[in-house]
């Protein structure tokens, strides 16, 4: 039941390590580092600053102090010459405008202030979403370091206009001798460029075009093509699966571009059905971290327990081997059977023939899930095509080369076949955002805006087309390719008027090109439900399955140890490493920012000597491993050991390593390319060695630890959620605190040792959480840095325990058998059941819960502060003002949440912090109407106090009450899956206020009394065992 | 951070207080005896409304200058011209077309509402055009002091301080010349005299009175530093130099420009917004100089006349890239960058549209008299302690802003209560202006 329930963070702490037992008491794990800055004593001993010198020093400071302090510096206020209509000075402007890197794609709103975009939120009539990546992506168009400013050559700065002419002269060389050129972009999805690319390529017939993912989904959209006659993904509908089967496709993460609002709506335990998620895999993936049965499996298992599910299903018998995972195969296929048209099954093995298997076991099961007519079209990349390029130009076979926003040196693992094909070419050109490893060798290389600069289009899904706009002035020289590919091609419209012709004739027909434009996005037609699995066009190959996984088996060859590459909730592939936010974002599972590391099994690090031993202030230590994928060996990877991890397989994340042009803060981690041969993300007969030396990880999952309070999550199985009184004496999931009092149990909520303030008129804010809806994606975490100007501290303060974080999720895992009562169900032994319930778990169940602060109505912290800095509002709010914090941290050490972060250090204008607060671009991005913090002073979630009095404001200069549900916070508003709902009880109609209510509804260590006014919703999960 | 130095209003009362008195001059006007004053002022008024804003005396603005016009055109022809343009050069008068083609085609209006006479007017004042004044004596008045503000409490206290100890310190120094004489045991003369010593030896040997004077001497002196302390910051009467003589009673108080004409943001926004060079240009375009008689006098002394505000207009005219003798603009913008003179510290936030839109306070109630100011500066101290006396003295709108609504219902069956202020709603809560 949910109390006996143990919950851990880490593996350290379930040993119960000294150390742990020692951190627990504290809440700032280092001291002030005193040593610092007064030097040892030595250094002090040594010093020839006698004591009439130091009171000199600072009698002359003092004095000069004082002096200055006489005159305050000179404000100057310039206005616009001509003030544009549409802005007015403090007033923000939204912009609907769509996303996409080549990686990520999305409908976000823009919000703009004075001219300067300061936000990214998700376009909710577009049905559009956010990850952390594209929250963050706002702050990498400040990035001065890294983007290319003006156009040049190897030798100097051009002006566009020599640029246009030299390089036009060279193709028009290489034209007219014939020789081929190769155009070499990401994945546009834009239908319009797309037409200047052809219209490029008919005025240069010897280009060709192809399109290279750093990270591939090539495999699906091959056996796509295959099977459908179609290049494009299908769409996975989950919000209407029964059963949703997973071989290690980490859909709630960057497979097919993240799936979490499709899955979480398939998740209402109000409704009484939830979707059941099966997820096998090798990695502990984001997704397999949600699932409600997670099947671990080393890789190679992985891609035999799919064939084996293929013949379970079909009742055919292709060539395949058996598993240690086959009987579970068995069930899920009946649990398939039974859900029919309402399963699906998915694999993120990027295996042609994997892919064609997956997509055989749906069309045998008749899915209705897998949407193959309105397709997807936001991975175009072609494995092969590149591949054939590579060797093509290391041949020298290949003339010419445009690369277009990519950095194949960086990101491919034969890039040493790239650059010495390069030295062969005649012509290269690079047109990039950033610079980096491959710009470096162009001879050419051109500024291209990003694209809260640029004027575009995205066709993200059959029928759902998203428009760019320029959101502000581009910030430096730079110009759009899709305007440099219509110079070359001799026309002269711009592309902006190129595109408005192009959406006029080719997508909106009578729609208005305005409405459009405001809107963000356009539907073009509205999207069937796909009742056949067949599409119209192309035409499809006829397949053999048994030949199929004939290859697939001969592909996979099952070894001592296996690689599974992936990407990071954080950094995705690379594109966004310098950026700050996305290095400091901690890892959804491991907690761990500012690296990438090898994760490998509890066994497997007993047996090769890894272990993650925490030091005394908290940080925790690795070993470092050096890993070798067919004589490739990269060296000194740092090892994290992972529960949940398989058994002879470890997992690396791409996207780290980057060294070119980035700030020395981050360039961290190793890069893993090298390692992702053929593109594939599996890797067989891998040979990991132990390296010597320590590594250092700014990792927040020890530091934070629970202090034994195991009650602080509440889950709850489907069944229970529909059947069991909650509050069930014995059976109850969500029993509330109880206490003694006039020696009488009472609910702990019921009493209260200070008197109640009414709490009626007015707003009464309370932020709802539903950890059942949480995927722990972290986009809230990313949009509360851009709101509140959230300070980057660094990878060594955030290894000290001074991450600044307003909002964290927290991670905890607990075991498969919980609690005595199944312990006694499976007939296991006492000695046995201790051992399952106290040992580490191979593979633990994991919940993920945001914890901010929680604005608690009887507030601990309120109470210790000797200046009244901290207080509490009667909305609800728990205020910080900073300017009256003195910094004795007493509140800190009384919150029961450790939610209060501590200004250690300026953290603004100090190149000791060198992130974007301490550059003039970087800045800009700062919100105008949150203070930035100075040394000193405590600081915490404010509840976005900004926008609740934003929206009273605009209430009261309209006249009016507030609208239902029109209060917001950055997190809610960020929040793909709905799991934050922020408002006003005292409003009926809110949805906050049902939600408090809920039965499902908690306070985390509600037995404190603090009465918080963030509520929890118990996590229920789709589990038939309790 | 760039510093430079400040004109600070001179507030010491002390120094004011000696500038008892003040000489005033008015003028008075003559006129030379050949013009007639009455006919000019009738063609001077007419000019103005009709006229002045396509025209001048002596310089082109969208139509030619009119000073002297009667010197070149025949009456008859004037006359026609000005009733009704389109017709007379639709008759063909080939000069008329000439000049419409010269001004860029220009449409002039008609005037059918003007007689004869009026136009006649109107040519007599551009004949004769303005009559100079000749100052002809000056009297002088009296006016009484100008008592600004009371001198700040803390400097009389020191003054006393200083007084007394200043006549302790004579006192003693007496004394101890008349020891020093050898007076040892001074004859005594009187009762009361040897009384007064007696006691003066007495208090000298009690160490108690000795305490508490020294007790009340430092917290004289504590309250001292803490009220100069206090002070740090505070920029009441900050009147830096502004790029642009810009005067706030020519616009605010003789013209009566409403003060959001011009600060249009104040009701939207928390800034009350700078005004861009094109809301100055709205009426400059047409305004190039200043009238004749108009100064500017500034605090510090500084009189500015005619010549030197006209140039103070060109300035607007480079800023928003005006040629004001092609009547074009340029391009050639230049930004103005005025000195902020209301600074509130970074973590304060502040909303004017809140005050201006929501609670409808007037501008004046914390910039002070803004329309008579030559010399814009800061009126209020913009302390903490003075925002929240205002807050919880002023009552919220619970009746009329509608955003009230349920809030005022609550509150009168809960409470009976029709009246709430600011700081009864919550309005002095840190948070609420600190984030």
């Amino acid at each position: 039941m949910a109390s006996s329930k143990k919950y851990w963070k880490s593996v350290e702490e379930l040993k119960d390590s000294s150390v742990v037992e020692t951190l627990r008491k504290n809440e700032f794990v280092e001291n002030i580092p005193t040593d610092d800055f007064l030097g040892d004593k030595e250094t002090l001993e040594n010093s020839s600053t006698t004591r009439r010198d130091f009171l000199r020093y600072v009698g002359f400071t003092t004095a000069a102090a004082s002096l200055a302090a006489c005159e305050g510096p000179v404000i100057k206020s310039i206005p616009y010459v001509v003030r544009p209509d549409d802005v007015i000075p403090g007033v923000a402007d939204w912009y609907a405008t769509s996303m996409a890197d080549g990686y990520d794609f999305a409908n976000v709103l823009v919000k703009t202030r004075e001219g300067r975009p300061i936000q990214i939120m998700p376009n909710k009539e577009a049905n559009g979403t956010t990850s952390a990546r594209v929250q963050a992506s706002i702050l990498s168009l400040y990035d001065e370091k890294l983007r290319v400013k003006e156009p040049q050559d190897k030798e100097s700065l051009l002006s566009w206009s020599d640029a246009y002419s030299k390089i036009g002269a060279k193709l028009n060389e290489l034209k007219d001798a014939g020789k081929p050129v190769v155009l070499l972009t990401g994945t546009l999805a834009s239908p319009s460029t797309d037409k200047i690319v052809k219209e490029f390529i008919a005025a240069y017939p010897n280009t060709k075009h192809i399109v290279y993912d750093a990270f591939s989904e090539s495999a699906a959209v091959d056996a796509f093509q295959t099977m459908y006659g179609k290049r494009a993904l299908p769409k996975y509908k989950l919000e209407n699966a029964k059963t949703i089967v997973s071989f290690g496709a980490d859909f709630l993460g960057d497979f097919h571009g993240g799936l979490e609002k499709e899955y979480v709506g398939g998740r209402k335990p109000e409704t009484g059905k939830m979707s059941y998620h099966i997820q096998i895999e090798s990695n502990m993936s984001l997704t397999g971290a949600n699932a409600d049965k997670r099947i671990i499996a080393k890789p190679s298992d992985v891609v035999y327990a799919l064939i084996n599910l293929y013949n379970a299903i079909t009742k055919e018998g292709v060539v395949s081997r058996p598993t240690p995972i086959d009987g579970k195969i068995k069930e899920i296929a009946k649990e398939l059977k039974k859900s029919g048209s309402k399963a699906v099954v998915m694999t993120g093995i990027n295996d042609k023939n994997a892919q064609l298997i997956s997509l055989a076991i749906n069309k045998a099961l008749n899915s209705e899930i897998i949407d193959v007519k309105n397709t997807l079209h936001i991975r175009q990349g072609d494995d092969a095509a590149v591949a054939q390029f590579v060797s093509d130009m290391k041949a020298g076979k290949i003339a010419g080369l445009i690369s277009y926003n990519v950095d194949p040196i960086y990101s491919l693992a034969n890039a040493s076949d790239f650059s010495k094909g390069l030295k062969k070419l005649r012509l290269n050109v690079a047109l990039s955002i950033e610079n980096n490893d491959t710009t470096n060798t162009a001879d050419y290389i051109l500024p291209t805006p990003h694209f809260l600069e640029s004027w575009g289009d995205t066709h993200f899904s059959k029928g759902k087309y998203g428009l760019m706009q320029p959101t502000i002035q581009p910030l430096f020289n730079t110009r759009q390719f899709q305007d440099i590919l219509l110079k070359w091609t001799g026309n002269s419209t711009s592309y902006y008027d190129y595109l408005k012709a192009y959406w006029a004739t080719d997508i909106l027909g009578d729609f208005s090109w305005n409405t459009a434009l405001h809107n963000g996005f356009f539907t073009k037609v509205p999207v069937a439900v796909a009742k056949e699995v067949a599409v119209e066009e192309g035409t499809t190959e006829s397949i053999s399955i048994a030949e199929v996984a004939r290859i697939l088996k001969n592909n996979t060859t099952p070894s001592a140890m296996e690689l599974n590459l992936y990407t990071k909730t954080g950094l995705g592939d690379g594109k966004q490493a310098n950026n700050p936010w996305l290095q400091e974002f901690p890892d959804p599972i491991t907690r761990a920012c500012w690296d990438n590391y090898l994760t490998v099994s509890i066994a497997d690090s007993k047996e090769i000597g890894f272990d993650n031993p925490v030091k005394d202030n908290g940080a925790i230590n690795g070993n470092y491993a050096n890993v070798t994928v067919n004589g490739i060996m990269v060296s000194n990877i740092p090892v994290i050991v992972q529960p949940g991890q398989a058994k002879g397989s470890v997992g690396l994340a791409l996207g780290y390593g980057r060294t070119f042009g980035l700030k020395e803060e981050m360039q961290v981690g190793v890069n893993a390319y090298p390692l992702y041969q053929n593109a594939n993300n599996i890797q067989y007969n891998i040979k990991v060695e132990k390296a010597s030396g320590t590594h250092e990880f700014a990792c927040t999952q020890v530091q934070k630890t629970i202090a034994g309070r195991h009650d602080i999550l509440k889950v709850a199985s489907l069944k229970d959620y529909l059947y069991v009184n909650p509050k069930d004496e014995h059976h109850g999931w969500n029993k509330p605190a109880m206490v003694s009092y006039d020696h009488k149990e009472v609910e702990a909520s019921k009493i209260n040792i200070w008197d109640e303030h009414n709490r009626d008129i007015g707003h009464h804010f309370n932020l709802s959480i539903d950890l059942t809806s949480c995927t722990g994606c972290g986009s809230c975490v990313v949009a509360c840095h851009a709101e509140n100007n959230v300070p980057v501290v660094g990878k060594h303060e955030v290894r000290v325990g001074r991450d600044m974080h307003w909002l964290r999720i927290d991670r905890y895992y607990s075991s498969e058998v919980e609690t005595r009562e199944e312990a006694k169900k499976l007939g296991l032994s006492r000695a046995e059941m201790y051992r399952e319930l106290e040992t580490e778990a191979e593979n633990p169940q994991v919940t993920f819960q945001p914890i901010m602060c929680q604005h608690c109505n009887h507030a601990p912290c309120e109470t210790v502060c000797p200046v009244a800095a901290t207080s509490h509002g009667r909305q609800g709010q728990n205020q910080m003002a900073y300017n009256r914090c003195v910094g004795t941290r007493y509140c800190a050490n009384n919150c029961p949440y450790r939610v209060r972060r501590f200004n250690w250090f300026k953290y603004n204008n100090n190149n000791e912090f060198d992130f974007n607060m301490n550059n003039e671009y970087g800045k800009m991005v700062l919100n105008p109407d949150v203070v930035v913090r100075s040394r000193g002073v405590m600081e915490k979630c404010s509840m976005c106090i900004q926008m609740t009095q934003a929206t009273i404001l605009k209430a009261k200069k309209e006249n009016r009450m507030v609208a239902v549900n029109e209060f917001a916070t950055a997190c809610a508003s960020a929040c793909t899956t709905g799991s934050l709902v922020f408002g006003d009880v005292n409003n009926k109609k809110d949805t906050v206020t049902t939600l408090a209510k809920d039965k499902r509804a908690f306070h985390v260590l509600d037995y404190l009394q603090t009465k918080p006014n963030v509520v929890y919703q118990v996590k229920v999960r789709n589990t038939n065992e309790a | 951070m760039k510093s430079v130095t400040l004109r600070r209003r001179p507030t010491s009362s002390l120094l004011k207080s000696t500038l008892l008195l003040l000489f005033l001059a008015f003028s008075l006007s003559s006129y030379s005896q050949d013009v007639d004053v009455a006919r000019q002022k009738r063609g001077k008024t007419l000019f103005k409304t009709l006229c002045s804003a396509c025209h001048k005396l002596d310089k082109k603005l969208v139509g030619p200058p009119l000073g002297k016009i009667e010197d070149s055109k025949e009456n008859t022809w004037l006359l026609a011209w000005i009733k009704n343009n389109a017709e007379f050069r639709a008759s063909g008068d080939a000069d008329a077309i000439a000049i419409f083609e010269e001004y860029n085609e220009a449409t002039m209006s008609n005037f059918p509402q003007l007689t004869d006479d009026n136009i006649n007017d109107i040519l007599y004042y551009t004949t004769v055009g303005e009559i100079k004044k000749a100052p002809v004596a000056a009297v002088t008045g009296t006016v009484g002091a100008v008592e600004k503000g009371a001198p700040p409490q803390w400097l009389i206290y020191l003054l006393a301080a200083a007084i007394i100890v200043a006549f302790l310190m004579i006192a003693s120094l007496l004394r101890q010349v008349n020891e020093l004489k050898g007076n040892r045991n001074p004859s005594v003369s009187s009762n009361f005299k040897r009384d007064v010593q007696e006691f003066w030896i007495g208090v000298k040997n009690n160490t108690f009175l000795k305490v508490l004077a020294t007790i009340f001497c430092l917290l004289i002196g504590a309250y001292l530093v803490f009220g100069s302390l206090f002070q740090i910051g505070v920029d009441q009467g900050y009147q830096p130099i502004q790029p642009i003589a810009f005067s706030h009673k020519i616009h605010a108080g003789d013209n009566k420009i409403n003060c959001q004409y011009c600060h249009t943001a104040a009701k939207h926004s928390r800034h009350s917004g700078i005004p861009p060079v094109n809301i100055c240009m709205n009426c400059h375009k047409n305004i190039s100089e200043v009238a004749e008689e108009t100064v500017v006098k500034l605090d510090d002394g500084v009189v500015l006349g005619k010549a030197e505000l006209d140039l103070e207009i060109g300035k607007v005219y480079k800023a928003a890239g005006w040629d004001p003798d092609e009547s074009k603009y340029t391009g050639k913008e230049q930004p103005i960058k005025w000195v902020k003179i209301h600074n509130l510290p970074d973590f304060v936030y502040y909303n004017h549209s809140q005050h201006v839109t929501v609670a409808g306070v007037a501008c004046q109630k914390c910039h002070g008299p803004v329309e008579t100011m030559e010399e814009m500066y800061q009126y209020a101290p913009l302390t903490m302690g003075w925002c929240i006396n205002c807050h919880k003295k002023t009552d919220v709108k619970l009746k009329t802003n509608g955003y009230y609504e349920k809030i005022h219902k609550q509150l009168a069956a809960k409470y009976g209560v029709e009246k709430v202020t600011i700081a009864q709603l919550g309005g002095i809560e840190c948070g609420k202006c600190h984030y």
